[in-house]
């Protein structure tokens, strides 16, 4: 159907005129590439993250600029909703101004077409019988109608016009295509969160940015239960309920009631042989006062609850406050002690008063499996048991706070084994990790005595004097001063590494040593330090030792000295670490919440119908040509003369064969047939 | 009797056919229905399967044959099988024809035997290799298709709760694609007579091959791999046939395209030059890209709201902007835009071949891209 609306523009009035703009083809096209441009639009920016995320990638600058257009959530700002307004409006113009004619067009057989005009068409064909005129119209108005064509004569001077018309359906398929594009938008707007936005521009409610409990969220950022469509989450522990969802807007969220309460009695996961997820389902129960008595149901990913016209998704997992047994294992000057063994729970948020440090100690997670690669491994595809793990927080009274990571299980590596606990400044770093090895008593009770004689003084100080007067006997030294002197590099070497590591030895090295002589004392002041670390060790050692079995013995030496080595190499790492106690966790009683998004979507069904429509619409629009046929009879002489022509308005390459083959069917029917 | 395509030669032995063929698929069915529990959705998708079938064999005989052969070869692989997954690598048939993994590269082979051969006989102006390269598609969209059948059937014998429709991660998308765009091709072939296109339609099939075996070596993406909750739906199995239609008919269109703008270039410098001689009319390619772009899009538009279906139940939002959502909206609203200008404003040539070709561009972006640079709900592909 060509496109007239710019014919004899001029003699319209305005508002002639704007309906004509608004159903234009022009308008129509431009609106497709401006919605599709858009639409890009929030696919490459990552749409309703948190405004923080935001304002680090963008800067203060542009982050002002692509909040003010809208960009974090593209697809309410209020410019997108327009272009799609402006669309559904020239799509219902469009369908307003040529729904009568199209409605007119399944109907008009068209019987007013001349014989002029046949001749015209491409496709015609002209054939003579000697059958009367009326006979041969009908014989062709019954072989149309056996096609399946709406047939009708119309007796005209001296000749009968045939007019045939089949696939008129094909018009009704522009109708429901283009009404089921304005049902589809209005049906999605209905369950937009335009209303939200008016509400809030009345000042009818206001979004909270801050991090309330439930209970303290003030009203006006309450929506009562209604009619409005929202789509909401809302983390529910087991055997907890709830009877509101939060709805995410821009940086913050409101609170929506409903009219019943979730319970969640349990939520499981299911695994594949290979690890892999294979199922996340939960238990609800249904509180509704208007029931008798609550309901239970199961639901799961791709199988929703739908109560009420509200539908309830499993969406995600969080841990739901698990308990959790800690042991406190001091890395400080208390090493050596027996661990403070107290209980948490997950996301609690606890004073911990050490020696004369006060921190905070946040809880924030808990994870029953992890079976990872290995962060520290070459090879990302091994993959090791981990255990159970925990992560927090020790924030110092200044606000800073370093996170956590540590593993239940310890962790394998060349035949070692060592508890993995790792530590970071920020969620954008890497975690660093701190190996202690676990002793031959399969715990840290070994590394913590060591520690403990590490920073004893007087332990330190008296091997530090042994090991002085050895080295100076033999080079038959009297100096006093100097064995003061390397007495006191001696327990400086031990105190300097125990606080700062081989960092801080370097340090020394280079603050002490004149530039000269550091390439020659370096590496003897590091053996020294070796040579302490190995002696105060080997004074406190706890390994047994059986008497008369030197392989066995032999063997036992070699692995305690490894342990040696991982002591040394932790305590290395131990300023980085930052922390004064090691945590182990040494029991938990798991407690997950279920993730629950819940809907409730009016405008649905309107979408529904009209997808139906869409489909049903295009399909008759692409696949049932309309196809019209003419025939004029005229009685010549005895015989009669047909002239019959068709057209189509899809596939012209198939009308060719079928009006072909058509003709040549219905050449046959007309009678007896003079060969022309 | 006339159909609507009126291609008949003899009418009784015609009808013959077509009733047995017709009466094939609906025992076919009912065998499948009788021997297996299936749930309502199951039930509902065998029948349309067997309808859809039944009506694309009926004047089709090649792909009756097409249908027959994949049958054939499927049920003969899972019945050497049986319950034994390791014989995939022992026994001699399985090992080196049927196995999945055989047959994709056994399609693969074909697939790049058939563009050669389609090129060579366009530049010999043999009619002859041209119905070679003929055959070798339809041989490499059997084993294609085999190939799918019988991971279907091994993803089942990994584990009972492990099996899933080979349609449900990009790997197996690909095969579906390049079979999927092959047997409409052929489609149209047989229909318009215009063998001459056929080796530029599988030079994009051949490109998503070569991609294919790249996925498979490098990144091992042939492997098995039991499903995500998300994915385990029978949406699936409609939602991701039907947007491939949708995909192989927008690509078969841009290849049209490419080459109306072959013949068009060469008309203008050498009248008489191969591409300008050889090429079908510029009416047949024309209409050709309208009929394969509206047959896309209406198959797309059904793709797409089965997804909406779905994604009602899996997300809780029948539409949720999610970058794949989008970009499905992205492509649909471009081949909206395309068939308003042909139909309403008689736009056609070059303008429109250079548009079809754009819109391979969109949709290659939604199929792929998607899944390389942005992230979204949509998470079986990721490279
Ligand atoms: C998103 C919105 C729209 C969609 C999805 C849509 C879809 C379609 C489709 C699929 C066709 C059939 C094309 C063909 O036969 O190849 C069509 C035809 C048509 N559309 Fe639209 N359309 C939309 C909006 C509009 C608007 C806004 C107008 C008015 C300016 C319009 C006017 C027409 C006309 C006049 C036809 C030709 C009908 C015929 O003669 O068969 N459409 N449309």
């Amino acid at each position: 159907m060509p496109d007239n609306s710019n014919s004899s523009t001029r003699h319209h009035t305005l508002g002639q005129r704007l309906f004509l703009f608004l159903g234009s083809m022009d308008l129509a096209v431009t609106l497709f590439v401006a919605l599709a441009i858009a639409s890009i639009i929030g696919t490459v920016l990552q749409q309703n993250q948190p405004y923080t995320d935001y304002l680090i990638k963008f800067g203060p600058f542009w982050f002002d600029v692509f909040e003010s257009a809208g960009l974090y959530d593209v697809y309410s700002a209020l410019w997108f909703l327009a272009i799609l307004t402006l669309l559904v409006i020239s799509t219902s113009v469009c369908v307003i101004r040529n729904t009568p004619s199209m409605l007119k067009d399944m109907r008009n057989l068209r019987t007013h077409v001349q014989s002029k005009s046949l001749r015209a068409m491409h496709h015609q064909k002209q054939w003579s019988v000697d059958t009367d005129e009326q006979k041969s119209a009908d014989n062709l108005e019954a072989a149309l109608s056996n096609l399946g064509f709406r047939v009708k004569q119309t007796p005209k001077e001296g000749e009968v016009l045939v007019s045939a018309m089949r696939g008129g359906m094909n018009r009704l398929g522009y109708i429901f295509t283009h009404l089921a594009i304005v049902v589809i938008c209005v049906g999605g707007l209905i369950d937009g969160n335009l209303p939200l936005k008016f509400a809030e521009w009345q000042g009818k409610i206001k979004i909270e940015t801050r991090d309330l409990p439930t209970s303290e969220i003030p009203e006006i950022s309450r929506l009562p239960v209604g009619n409005h469509a929202f789509r909401g989450s809302v983390s529910i522990p087991e055997g907890r309920s709830s009877s509101v969802v939060f709805l995410a807007m821009r940086d913050g969220y409101l609170l929506q009631n409903l009219p019943f309460t979730v319970e969640v009695k349990e939520f499981r996961v299911a695994y594949y042989t290979t690890g892999q997820p294979k199922l996340f389902e939960t238990d609800l129960v249904i509180h509704d006062d208007e029931l008798q008595a609550p309901f239970e149901a199961t639901i799961a990913v791709n199988h929703p609850l739908f109560y009420k016209g509200y539908a309830i998704y499993q969406a995600s997992f969080s841990d739901g406050g698990s308990f959790l047994t800690l042991e406190a294992w001091p890395l400080d000057k208390e090493a050596g002690k027996e661990p403070v063994i107290f209980e948490t729970k997950v996301f609690e948020n606890r004073k911990m008063l050490w020696g004369e440090q006060s921190l905070r100690l946040e809880v924030t997670s808990f994870r029953l499996f992890n079976i990872n690669p290995d962060p520290t491994d070459e090879d990302p595809d091994r993959l090791r048991n981990f255990g159970p793990s925990f992560s927090y927080k020790l924030r110092k009274n200044t606000g800073e706070a370093l996170e956590y990571q540590n593993y239940m299980l310890p962790v394998e590596r060349n035949g070692r084994e060592y508890y993995l606990s790792g530590v970071r400044a920020s969620p954008a770093e890497d975690f660093g990790y701190l190996y202690l090895p676990v002793d031959i008593d399969g715990g840290l009770t070994h590394f913590s005595h060591f520690l403990q004689r590490l920073q004893n003084e007087n332990i330190v100080n008296e091997i530090a004097h042994a090991m002085m007067l050895g080295t100076l006997a033999e080079i038959n030294n009297q100096d006093k001063e100097l064995e003061q002197s390397l007495q006191e590099t001696l327990t400086l070497l031990v105190a300097t590494f125990v606080k700062g590591g081989f960092t801080s030895i370097n340090t020394f090295i280079e603050t002490t040593l004149p530039e000269a002589e550091r390439k020659r004392l370096g590496p003897a002041y590091l053996g020294m330090l070796r040579e302490m670390l190995s002696r105060i060790y080997v004074g406190g050692s706890l390994y047994q030792y059986e008497v008369g079995d030197p392989e066995k013995n032999t063997e036992i030496q070699q692995e305690e000295l490894l342990f040696f080595q991982d002591a040394v190499d932790a305590i290395a790492s131990l300023a980085r670490y930052g922390s004064p106690v090691y945590l182990y966790m040494s029991d938990y009683e798991h407690v997950e919440a279920s993730g629950l998004q819940i809907t409730y979507a009016p405008g649905k069904a309107i979408v529904y119908i009209g997808c139906a429509f869409l489909i049903m619409g295009i399909f008759l629009l692409f696949y049932l040509p309309q196809r019209r046929f003419w025939a004029i009879v005229k009685a010549n002489g005895s015989g009669t003369e047909v002239l019959l022509a068709g057209m189509s308005n899809r596939n012209p390459r198939e009308f060719d064969l079928f009006f072909k083959q058509t003709a040549e069917h219905l050449e046959a029917v007309t009678g007896n047939s003079k060969a022309k | 009797m006339y159909s609507s395509v009126g291609v008949i030669n003899d009418e009784r032995s015609a009808a013959l056919v077509q009733w047995s063929w017709r009466g094939l698929m609906v025992l076919a069915a009912v065998v499948l229905l009788a021997l297996y529990s299936f749930d309502v959705y199951e039930v509902i998708i065998i029948i349309l399967t067997a309808i859809s079938l039944a009506l694309m064999g009926q004047n089709w005989p090649a792909f009756r044959h097409h249908i027959v052969t994949v049958t054939v070869f499927s049920l003969f692989a899972i019945w050497t099988y049986g319950q034994d997954l390791s014989l995939g690598e022992s026994n001699f048939f399985l090992n080196y024809v049927l196995a999945s993994q055989s047959a994709f590269m056994w399609m693969s082979v074909l697939f790049f035997m058939a563009t050669v051969t389609y090129f060579a006989g366009l530049l010999m102006r043999s009619t002859f290799t041209e119905k070679v390269a003929s055959a070798l598609t339809w041989s490499a969209a059997t084993m294609g298709m085999v190939g799918l059948m019988v991971r279907w059937r091994e993803s089942h014998l990994m584990g009972p709760d492990i099996g899933y429709i080979p349609v449900s991660n990009l790997y197996e998308v690909f095969i579906l694609f390049a079979v999927m765009t092959a047997i409409i091709y052929l489609f149209y072939e047989r229909r318009y007579q215009i063998r001459s296109l056929g080796g530029f339609v599988l030079l994009v099939i051949s490109a998503a091959v070569v991609f294919q075996l790249w996925y498979s070596i490098s990144k091992g993406a042939h492997q098995i791999q039991p499903l995500v909750p998300a994915l385990q739906s029978y949406w699936m199995k409609i939602h991701v046939p039907a947007n491939f239609v949708g995909y192989g008919t927008f690509a078969m269109a841009a290849m049209i395209g490419v080459a109306y703008l072959l013949k068009s270039w060469q008309q203008n410098t050498n009248p008489q030059g191969l591409l300008a001689t050889v090429l079908p009319d510029f009416a047949v390619m024309d209409d050709l890209m309208y009929k394969t772009i509206a047959l896309g899009f209406a198959f797309f538009t059904l793709a797409t709201i089965l997804g909406a279906l779905w994604a009602a139940e899996a997300w809780g939002g029948y539409w949720s902007w999610d970058p794949k959502e989008t970009w499905a909206l992205i492509v649909w609203l471009n081949y909206a835009a395309w068939l308003h200008m042909r139909m309403t404003k008689g736009w056609n040539g070059n303008p429109m071949a250079w548009w079809a070709i754009i819109g391979l561009f969109v949709t290659l972006f939604a199929f792929l891209g998607v899944n390389m640079f942005l992230s979204g709900l949509h998470s079986y592909g990721g490279l």
